[in-house]
C-alpha cells in the first residue's frame, strides 16, 4: 500500500541558478485519479519554477474549488497557498497582489470554477489586470461529481453517458482576449515542451497572464467522442512551438530567420516563436481572435503564445500602489504623524 | 536505438544488480523478503539450493553483491546482504527433512580431488541424480580452505560441520586424510569422470630476501600456519609478530595471531592502505583488534641476530599512478625502516600447484600454471576431467568456487549421458504479475529511510582470549526484519506493455528518481544523454519502448529506479505492470525452491 512518495530522490539532479533540485519544488503525493491531465500541468509547473529559478518561498499558489483546484497540494510544497472558495480565486489573488507585491502568483482553476460560477470574477481579474499566472485545467467536465458536461464542453461532444452537448462552449480564450487580457495562451497538458515554456513566460510577464490548457479528464471525459480526450485532442492540435530565454541566461540557439520570432519581456527576458512562417502575429488581437476562430471552424486547436503585450501596466501600477510591498510597512509609513498631516493641510490652503 | 527484449530473462536478470553479480546468482531479493516474513528455513533453502554454504557464506562471502547493490546509488550504504543470510542460516528450522536425499544408483562414479566447497558442490549437485560420488581430500575433514584458512573466531566450526555435513549426508564416500599424488592413478581407476578441486594451496614465500633462510624457525607461511592453527598444530605465536601482505589472508594471520599471544602485531604491506587486497570489513576488524597497517612498505631483509629472528627493515616507497593505470612503487629515499619482531607471517598470496597430475593425463598447463579450460563448462583437455574453484582460474573465493561447482556438475552430467557440453539448460524463470488493488501490491513496495546498521561484536578483551569464540554477534530478529526492508525488491520488475500507453506522462511526472523519459529515439550514447537525467552510469540498462503513438518511445533508466510501484500505480491504463521476476540458474540437480 503506497499513497506515500519516497523520500530518495536521483543523486544526479540537476540544480537550477539558486542550487535547487527540481525536486525541491515538489508537493504531496497526487491522490488525483491516475493518469489526469491535472498531474502533468502540476508537474509542468513545478518544473517551471524549477528552470526559472524562482525560490519557492517567493510563489503564492491560490485556487477556488474543483480537481483543478486541488492541484496546489500537489506541487511546491515550500511555497504559500491559498485554496478559496468555488470561483472566488480571483477576489483573493487580486487583494494578494495588492498586499504584496512581490510575490510571484500562480493560480489554478478550472474549467466550472472559471466559466460558470467564478465567471463574474474572472472577467474582472482580466480587467484589472492582476499581475499572476492564471492556469485554467480545462477538461470539459466536472470531474469531481461524475463527469456532467462543463461550460467549456464543445457543442456536439458526447459524455460518457452518451449524452450529445447541445451547447455551444466558452472559449475562455477568446473572451480573455476579447477583455483585454495582456497575455493569452492555450496549451495541452501532454505537451510539457510547449507548456513548460508557456508557463515560464507567463510567470516573467508583467501583468495577468492566462494559459488555458486541455487536461483530459481520465475517468469521465477519455472516451471515443469525447473532444477533450487525449487521443482527440492529438489528433486535432494545431503547434505553435516556443522557447524562453530567461533575462539572465546567455541565448545558446541560433534560430534561422524567417522560422522564428522574438518577442522581450519587459524584465529583457525573451521568447522564441517558432512555425512564424504562417504570418500569426502575437502582438495582433484581432487577428488572434481571427486565427482562433478560424482554427475552431477547421475542427483544429491551435495551441502556443496567442497573444501578448509586453509592455504593459499590472493593477498595482496603475492604482500607483506604494513601490514596496504593502505588507512590509511598518506603523510609522502608515501612520506618519500629525506633522505630515500639518504639512498635507498646509498644501492645501 | 532498437527496442528492449524483455522476452530474454537476462535483460531482467542484470536488473537484480545483487543476483546478477553473484557469481551463484543468489536470488538476494527473494530470501531478503523471506526473512523479512519471518521464513528463515524458506530464505536458507532458497540460499542454499544456489551457494550450499548459507551458513557459511552468511559470515565469510567476499559479498560481490553488496557494491553492486542499487541501495548503495541511491543513499550511502547498500542492503546487508551477507549479515541477513547468517539470520537465515541463524534462525532456520531443522531442514534435513526438505534436503534432497541421494538418488537412485544411476550406474555412474565419479572421482572429486579435492574437499573444498567446489567439489561438494559437485556433490550436492550429481548424487540426486544417483551418481555415485568418491571425494578424495588430505585433510582430516571436508570444507578445504573452508576449515583450514577460515579462523573459527569468523566461522564457528560447528557451522561448517553442519554445512559440509548436509552434502557429505547425500551418500558421499568420502576418504579424508589422504593425498591424491597422481592423478593418472585416478583415471585408470573406471570413473566416468573427474573432478579437481584442489584449490591454490601454495603460499608464496620471499626465498631471496636476505636473512629468510637463517631465520627460517621464526618465519612462516601464511596459509600453512592458519593451517596448523585450525587443526590445532600450533598453539602460540612470540609477543611481537609482523604479518607481511594485505589481503584477507593477512587479516586472517594477524587476527589469529593477537589470539596466539601476540600482543604487538602489525601488517606491513607494500601497497598503500586504499589499494589493498583485503575486503575494507576485514580491515576494519583487524583495526578494531589493535593491530596497525603500515602501508608503502617494502620488506628488505630478515634482520637475524644470535642466530634468531630480530627484526625487518623496510623500504618508505610512494605509489605513482600512470595515465595507462599502471601503478609503480617508487622508494622515498628515506632510510630503511628496521621493525622488530619475533615472527614473521607471509601472506602475500598463493598459487597454483599441480605437481600430482602427469603429463600423461592429457591436462595440459598454460605458462602460467593454470589447466587449459573451456570457461564454458570447466572442461580440460582431458576430456573426463573437469576443473573447478581457485584450481581452475587461480585464488578466487568461496562463492566462485560453488558457481564452478554447479556448472562442473552440468557438465559432467552432460557428458555422462553423452549430449553436447555446450547445450547448457536454460534458467528457471518466473515472472508474476504483483497487483492486488489500486495501491497495493504483494510486495512491500515502500523504501524506508533505515539506514545500514553494524553487526554488533563480542567484548574485545572477551574475543582476544578465545580462539574459537565467534567475534560478530549476528543481527538480532528485530534489527535483522528492519535491515530487509531496506531491499528495494529489484526482481520487482517494471514491466512496460507499449500497446496500452496513452503518453499522458503519469509515470515520469510521479517517478521519485526521475527514471522514466518520454523522447525522440536516438542511438544509445545520444539517447542516454536525452533523458530527464543524462544517464551516465553506463553499466545500468536503459529500456526503451516500442514507438509508441505520438512518435516518442518510452526510456526508463535502470540505474537508481527504487521498485516503488508508483509508475504503474498512477497508470490509467495498466501499461506498467509490477511482475516478481524469479530467476534460478540451471543446476544438474532438480529444482529445490521455487518462487514463492
Amino acid at each position: 500500500m503506497s499513497y506515500i512518495k519516497p523520500n530518495f530522490r536521483h543523486p544526479r539532479l540537476p540544480t537550477n541558478a539558486l542550487g535547487y533540485t527540481v525536486a525541491d519544488y515538489d508537493g504531496s503525493i497526487s491522490t488525483l485519479c491516475a493518469g489526469c491531465g491535472h498531474d502533468s500541468i502540476s508537474a509542468a509547473i513545478r518544473n517551471a519554477c524549477f528552470l526559472s529559478s524562482i525560490p519557492p518561498h517567493r510563489i503564492a499558489k491560490v485556487s477556488g474549488i474543483g480537481c483543478s483546484s486541488k492541484m496546489p497540494t500537489y506541487f511546491l510544497g515550500k511555497s504559500h497557498g491559498f485554496n478559496s472558495v468555488h470561483g472566488r480565486m480571483p477576489s483573493v489573488a487580486t487583494g494578494a497582489s495588492l498586499a504584496n507585491r512581490s510575490l510571484t502568483y500562480i493560480g489554478v482553476s478550472g474549467d466550472g470554477d472559471t466559466a460558470s460560477i467564478g465567471m463574474g470574477q474572472f472577467i474582472h481579474l482580466v480587467r484589472r489586470n492582476v499581475n499572476m499566472t492564471y492556469i485554467v485545467a480545462n477538461n470539459g467536465c466536472y470531474g469531481l461529481t461524475k463527469g456532467q458536461d462543463s461550460a467549456t464542453a464543445d457543442e456536439g461532444s458526447i459524455s460518457k453517458y452518451g449524452d450529445v452537448n447541445a451547447f455551444e462552449g466558452i472559449d475562455l480564450a477568446s473572451l480573455a482576449l476579447l477583455q483585454g487580457a495582456s497575455f493569452v495562451a492555450r496549451s495541452f497538458s501532454g505537451d510539457k515542451e510547449q507548456l513548460e515554456p508557456l508557463i515560464r513566460a507567463a510567470m516573467g510577464h508583467n501583468g495577468f497572464a492566462f494559459i488555458d490548457v486541455i487536461s483530459p479528464c481520465v475517468t469521465f471525459n477519455n472516451h471515443v467522442g469525447s473532444t477533450k480526450s487525449y487521443a482527440a485532442t492529438r489528433d486535432h492540435l494545431d503547434v505553435m512551438p516556443l522557447d524562453f530565454v530567461p533575462m539572465r541566461e546567455e541565448i545558446r540557439t541560433q534560430y534561422s530567420e524567417g522560422t522564428s520570432k522574438s518577442v522581450t519581456l519587459h524584465d529583457g527576458s525573451v521568447i522564441y516563436l517558432h512555425k512564424a512562417e504562417t504570418g500569426f502575429a502575437t502582438d495582433d488581437r484581432t487577428g488572434s481572435l481571427n486565427a482562433i476562430q478560424k482554427a475552431k471552424e477547421e475542427g483544429r486547436i491551435l495551441t502556443g503564445l496567442l497573444y501578448l503585450d509586453p509592455d504593459t501596466q499590472d493593477l498595482n501600477h496603475n492604482l500607483d500602489i506604494a513601490s514596496r510591498p504593502l505588507n512590509e510597512l511598518g506603523k510609522d509609513e502608515l501612520c506618519p504623524g500629525s506633522k505630515v498631516l500639518n504639512s498635507i493641510n498646509e498644501g492645501l490652503r | 536505438m532498437k527496442p528492449t527484449d524483455t522476452s530474454d530473462p537476462e535483460y531482467f536478470h542484470r536488473v537484480v544488480d545483487c543476483q546478477y553479480a553473484c557469481p551463484a546468482h543468489t536470488p538476494v531479493p527473494e530470501y531478503i523478503r523471506l526473512i523479512a516474513q519471518q521464513r528463515y528455513t524458506d530464505a536458507y533453502l532458497i540460499n542454499w539450493e544456489s551457494n550450499v554454504f548459507p551458513g557459511v557464506l552468511g559470515r565469510t562471502c567476499d559479498r560481490p553483491c553488496e557494491p553492486a547493490c542499487r541501495r548503495g546509488r541511491v543513499e550511502e550504504e547498500p542492503v546487508a546482504i551477507c549479515r541477513l543470510k547468517r539470520v537465515a542460516a541463524d534462525h532456520k528450522d531443522d531442514v534435513r527433512d526438505r534436503l534432497p536425499k541421494a538418488g537412485k544408483p544411476n550406474g555412474r562414479k565419479i572421482a572429486l580431488i579435492g574437499g573444498g566447497p567446489a567439489s561438494l558442490t559437485v556433490a550436492r549437485d550429481l548424487a540426486p541424480l544417483g551418481y555415485e560420488m568418491h571425494l578424495f581430500d588430505a585433510q582430516a575433514k571436508g570444507g578445504g580452505f573452508m576449515r583450514s584458512e577460515i579462523p573459527s573466531f569468523r566461522l564457528p566450526e560447528t557451522v561448517l560441520d553442519e554445512e559440509v555435513g548436509y552434502v557429505l549426508d547425500l551418500g558421499i564416500k568420502a576418504t579424508f586424510d589422504t593425498y591424491v599424488d597422481s592423478l593418472q592413478s585416478i583415471l585408470d581407476q573406471d570413473y566416468d569422470a573427474v573432478f579437481v578441486g584442489t584449490g591454490a594451496p601454495r603460499g608464496r614465500d620471499l626465498p631471496n630476501l636476505p636473512g629468510r633462510a637463517d631465520a627460517d624457525a621464526n618465519i612462516h607461511i601464511g596459509l600453512d600456519w592458519l593451517a596448523n592453527v585450525a587443526f590445532e598444530h600450533v598453539k602460540k605465536i612470540g609477543k611481537r609478530v609482523i604479518v607481511l601482505g594485505g589481503g584477507n589472508t593477512a587479516m586472517d594471520c594477524c587476527r589469529t595471531s593477537r589470539r596466539l599471544g601476540g600482543e604487538d602485531v602489525k601488517v606491513i604491506v607494500r601497497s598503500p592502505f586504499a589499494d589493498m587486497k583485503a575486503s575494507d570489513w576485514e580491515k576494519e576488524d583487524a583495526i578494531h583488534e589493535g593491530i596497525p597497517i603500515l602501508d608503502n612498505h617494502v620488506p628488505k631483509e630478515f634482520v637475524v641476530e644470535d642466530g634468531k629472528l630480530a627484526g625487518m627493515r623496510f623500504e618508505k616507497v610512494e605509489a605513482i599512478y600512470h595515465e595507462d593505470g599502471r601503478r609503480e612503487l617508487v622508494p622515498t629515499g628515506e632510510d630503511l625502516v628496521f621493525v622488530p619482531c619475533d615472527d614473521v607471517l607471509i601472506a602475500i598470496g598463493q598459487e597454483n600447484a599441480f605437481p600430482w597430475i602427469e603429463p600423461t593425463t592429457g591436462v595440459n598447463f598454460s605458462s602460467k600454471g593454470l589447466p587449459v579450460l573451456d570457461p564454458l563448462t570447466l572442461q580440460s583437455t582431458c576430456p573426463n576431467v573437469f576443473f573447478g574453484g581457485d584450481a581452475a582460474f587461480g585464488p578466487e573465493n568461496i562463492i566462485t568456487a560453488v558457481a564452478h561447482g554447479h556448472k562442473a556438475a552440468v557438465s559432467i552430467d552432460l557428458f555422462c549421458s553423452d549430449v553436447d557440453l555446450k547445450m547448457r539448460p536454460a534458467p528457471h524463470v518466473t515472472l508474476i504479475s504483483q497487483k492486488m488493488g489500486i495501491h497495493e501490491w504483494s510486495y512491500d513496495s515502500e523504501p524506508v529511510d533505515d539506514k545500514r546498521e553494524a553487526v554488533p561484536l563480542v567484548a574485545l578483551e572477551k574475543a582476544l582470549k578465545d580462539r574459537s569464540l565467534e567475534v560478530e554477534l549476528g543481527f538480532d530478529l528485530e534489527t535483522a526484519f528492519q535491515q530487509a526492508e531496506r531491499c528495494l525488491n529489484c526482481d520487482a520488475q517494471t514491466v512496460f506493455m507499449p500497446g496500452n500507453c496513452i503518453e499522458c506522462d503519469a509515470c515520469t511526472d510521479i517517478c521519485p528518481t526521475t527514471c522514466i523519459s518520454f523522447v525522440e529515439n536516438a542511438p544509445e550514447p545520444e539517447l542516454r544523454q536525452k533523458l530527464l537525467v543524462p544517464a551516465t552510469n553506463e553499466e545500468q540498462p536503459i529500456y526503451v519502448s516500442e514507438k509508441l503513438p505520438t512518435g516518442k518511445v518510452l526510456v526508463k533508466d535502470e540505474d537508481v529506479c527504487l521498485h516503488c510501484g508508483l509508475c504503474a500505480e498512477r497508470c490509467p491504463t495498466a501499461a506498467w505492470d509490477m511482475q516478481m521476476f524469479f530467476y534460478n540458474t540451471a543446476k544438474a540437480a532438480p529444482i529445490l525452491g521455487e518462487a514463492t
